[in-house]
């Protein structure tokens, strides 16, 4: 299945791009996108918990199941106002 | 509802757009990039969004306040892009028949933004710049 990820504020500037297009296994779940983008990305070794996470544009938990066609967003700690 | 902007405020354009005959106070709140942060000088802030689900919590927030607050009305927008020194980021309107409700449905509605709207500031000074809130995250 296909996943949109979206990268915002630091992970934008760690990644170096705003999104990327996933192919992920039937039954992946939101932090396990996390594990592997710390694998990916040395700046994110150290964080072992995922930020909060967002699909489709609203909060959800780490263990939700992703499913085809979703966007998905790992929410820095935000600082709005 | 729009409560994004990539322009200067208009505080007083906030306020003729919530105002009723029956509101006998507004009050306004104006967020105001400072000079320093955590003993840090600060030049300008750069605020980020993921703008569709900014406008999504916002509205959330504003319709959940005003659900708690039946007599007051709220207005918001927030600022995005590269701010310095002075800019107001955000302004609240919040008018009410009477006072002490738009005291504390503004007061709400910025602490309420601060937790979980998606927005985040980079900040800009003499020795740098940083994100704030994402050291010592992990």
């Amino acid at each position: 299945m296909k996943v949109r990820l979206l990268f915002f504020a630091v992970l934008r500037d760690i990644a170096g791009t705003d999104a990327r297009e996933l192919s992920l296994a039937d039954g992946t779940r939101a932090q396990d996108v996390w594990q592997s983008l710390r694998q990916t990305y040395a700046k994110l070794a150290d964080y072992t918990q995922p930020p909060m996470i967002a699909i489709n544009e609203s909060y959800a938990s780490p263990d939700s199941v992703l499913r085809d066609g979703d966007e998905l967003a790992f929410i820095p700690p935000v600082a709005g106002g | 509802m729009t409560y994004l902007t990539d322009s200067v405020i208009d505080p007083q354009a906030l306020v003729r757009r919530v105002m009723r005959p029956s509101d006998g106070a507004y009050v306004l709140f104006e967020g105001v990039v400072r000079n320093h942060h955590d003993g840090k000088a600060v030049e300008s802030i750069f605020y980020d969004a993921y703008r569709p689900m900014a406008e999504k919590e916002m509205d959330r927030i504003v319709r959940d306040i005003e659900a708690q607050f039946p007599d007051v009305a709220l207005a918001v927008v927030h600022r995005l892009g590269q701010l310095v020194v002075g800019d107001s980021s955000i302004a609240i309107v919040a008018c009410s028949p009477h006072r002490a409700e738009a005291f504390a449905a503004c007061r709400m509605m910025i602490d309420r933004i601060k937790e979980t709207v998606p927005i985040w500031k980079k900040e800009r000074g003499p020795n740098g710049e940083e994100w704030v809130g994402w050291q010592g995250h992990c």
